[in-house]
């Protein structure tokens, strides 16, 4: 099958490969680039573990198509922390004890990233509305509303 | 959270420091910087991809399979069909002596559930997997079904499964699992009140965010190394070595995160058949279960059906209580006698009644075999009693905790199934929960224990 080549910086990382045409960009992390922190729950676009910052964006990696990311900025929860250093939400995650399986948290800190990016001190229902699109079947969905709001207060004090 | 160590005279003396302390998840750094490894999150050069053929139809006779079409489809490597499995008809139980086997890994001149599995295609690519397994023809002849417990049971209904020849289980004790304490029927005889009520649930599906599966990697010495997300490891290692007729020391299970089981992880279901592929084929392959096949094809928790039974004096005692309970296992047994068993143990709750008599079915159905969820064989139960309770306590006037307190086990007490009750704690559970959810009781109950009797 020919191939088509890509390029897209990923986590501040510049990306180039070769992939066949119709690959979703969760395939091309996950199988060609070795980002496994997408993790793919439905294929479908239903339960948002393949959750991805596209330009700023959150969208479903499972559901795009990796040849329309050429040129883009692509951030994924393995390259939120910096030399070592929790990003403030990973960190209210491990502090509220907001994960349980795990396979939800990436897609959930991508979600809550893109909210906190757009609206640093969020409502409660503004949290929920953020998180609609992930599914958290462990069911642990309070101490992830509660993680979302100690990281926004965190980020508001730092910036006081 | 505070700790009341002066409740049980037996604790140990020295203090514990982790009760009601936060102490960090072992695995949560992993969770949020996405390193955790799930079986997944592996990739092997040359790796097939595993697609199964299912069956359409609840009920029928397989009168012939043609996967010449399939074979031809470009980039499929290899099709298994039942002739290919060296111990095609198992069951996972027999590792304790639960028999008969009575399930299929590929479907062999029968298929008794929408979904079953009939023909393995393995390809280059997902999709070319897929694709082929459309190609394969399988000639079905449609028979009757059952999907209904009660009509599954009466005379002449079709037989789901010929491994056992009747519609229930038949355990050493007969057609189903069987307490008997005290004269149940003198108990009604004496009672104030006899209440019987019927409790039904559906089938609840798990529905994990991480699908069922597993990899496969064939090693340099004849062995095989299977990543899987089983939540039973070493039932599934020894399974596969029956089914395979392939000795555990060829076999390397490497378990790790599970995202997300519930239950519906403890089948012995893709490995076997993934680690046979890779063994035809020489090649690594992945089986895992599309979101559709997880809904559709993995065990749900069983459907249940609870009759129960009970009598019940005005000054609040239950003096009889006679539970009949039915387990749907659909068409194979998997961990379903089993779940079946715990329920006639459970069935008297946790309470002291001093004639209990309890049955419970192991029933099959042309339905998708269920298997563990969650305190599987105990959770409806639980639901069906705790209903009846309060019916009971509104039936004679009485709140419905303190209806509880009445009966509730203490230490000392026989149990139905004559293990003497030990460690019991239930009272001072709803001392905690009367204060906690403001539900006052009389001053008698909360004055009670469950060492000391009286009261």
């Amino acid at each position: 099958m020919a191939k088509v080549p890509v390029q897209f910086t990923l986590n501040g990382a510049e990306k180039a490969e070769f992939i066949d045409s119709g690959t979703t960009l969760l395939h091309a992390l996950r199988d060609k680039i070795g980002d496994t922190s997408p993790k793919g729950g439905c294929h479908q676009g239903t339960c948002g573990a393949c959750s991805v910052i596209i330009d700023g964006e959150l969208r479903l990696s499972c559901l795009t198509l990796a040849e329309a990311c050429n040129g883009a900025t692509i951030t994924t929860t393995s390259g939120l922390s910096e030399g070592g250093v929790l990003h403030p939400l990973q960190r209210a995650f491990l502090d509220a004890f907001a994960t349980q399986c795990g396979f939800c948290t990436p897609g959930m800190i991508m979600a809550a990233k893109v909210l906190l990016d757009h609206t640093p001190n969020p409502s409660r229902e503004d949290v929920v509305e953020a998180l609609s699109g992930n599914i958290c079947r462990c069911t642990g969905y309070e101490p992830i509303i509660q993680a979302v709001l100690t990281a926004a207060r965190s980020n508001s004090q730092n910036a006081a | 959270m505070e700790l009341r160590k002066s409740y049980f005279a037996d604790q140990r003396k020295d203090d514990l420091h982790e009760i009601g302390q936060p102490r960090p998840r072992s695995d949560s750094p992993g969770h949020v910087t996405g390193k955790t490894t799930y079986f997944a999150d592996r990739n092997f050069p040359g790796m097939l991809h595993l697609k199964m053929v299912r069956s359409p139809h609840h009920h029928a006779r397989i009168r012939s399979i043609d996967t010449s079409e399939a074979e031809k489809h470009p980039g499929v490597v290899k099709v298994l069909t039942a002739k290919d499995v060296p111990h095609n008809v198992y069951t996972i139980l027999i590792l304790i002596q639960i028999g008969p086997e009575d399930e299929t890994v590929l479907a062999d001149g029968k298929v008794r559930w929408k979904g079953e599995a009939a023909v393995a295609v393995l390809a280059e690519t997902e999709r070319a997997a897929q694709e082929a397994a459309a190609k394969v023809k399988v000639d079905y002849e449609v028979l009757p079904a059952v999907f209904d417990m009660d009509e599954a049971l009466k005379p002449g209904a079709p037989i789901v499964n010929e491994y056992h020849g009747r519609n229930y289980y038949l355990y050493d004790s007969g057609e189903c699992r069987k307490v008997r304490f005290g004269d149940v029927e003198a108990g009604f005889a004496g009672a104030d009140h006899v209440l019987e009520q019927t409790y039904q649930s559906s089938p609840i599906e798990h529905a994990p965010t991480e699908t069922t599966g597993c990899i496969v990697a064939p090693e340099g010495n004849d062995r095989f190394t299977c990543y899987t997300n089983t939540q039973a490891m070493f039932f599934t290692l020894d399974n596969t070595s029956i089914i395979l007729q392939m000795p555990g020391n060829k076999l390397h299970f490497v378990g790790g995160t599970v995202g997300g089981g519930f239950g519906g992880k403890v089948d012995v279901i893709v490995e076997p058949i993934a680690i046979l592929g890779a063994k035809l084929t020489g090649r690594p392959v992945c089986f895992i279960y599309s979101r559709e096949e997880e809904m559709q094809i993995s065990s749900p928790r069983a459907a249940e059906k609870v009759v129960i039974k009970d009598g019940v004096m005005n000054d609040g005692r239950i003096v009889a209580r006679k539970v009949t309970g039915y387990t749907d296992a659909g068409a194979y047994s998997r961990h379903s006698p089993y779940g079946a068993q715990k329920g006639a143990g459970h069935y008297p709750g946790p309470y002291t009644i001093p004639n209990v008599w309890i049955d419970t079915y192991c029933v099959y159905t042309n339905r998708t075999p269920s298997s563990a969820m969650r305190g599987f064989g105990v959770t409806i139960g639980d639901f069906a009693l705790e209903v009846q309770m309060d019916k009971l306590a509104r039936l004679i006037g009485m709140d419905p905790l303190e209806f509880r307190f009445i009966n509730a086990y203490r230490d000392g007490d026989m149990k139905a199934h004559r293990q003497p009750t030990e460690g019991a704690a239930l009272i001072e559970c709803m001392q905690e929960a009367s204060r906690a959810a403001n539900w006052p009781v009389a001053e008698k109950f909360m004055a009670m224990s469950s060492y000391a009797k009286g009261a």
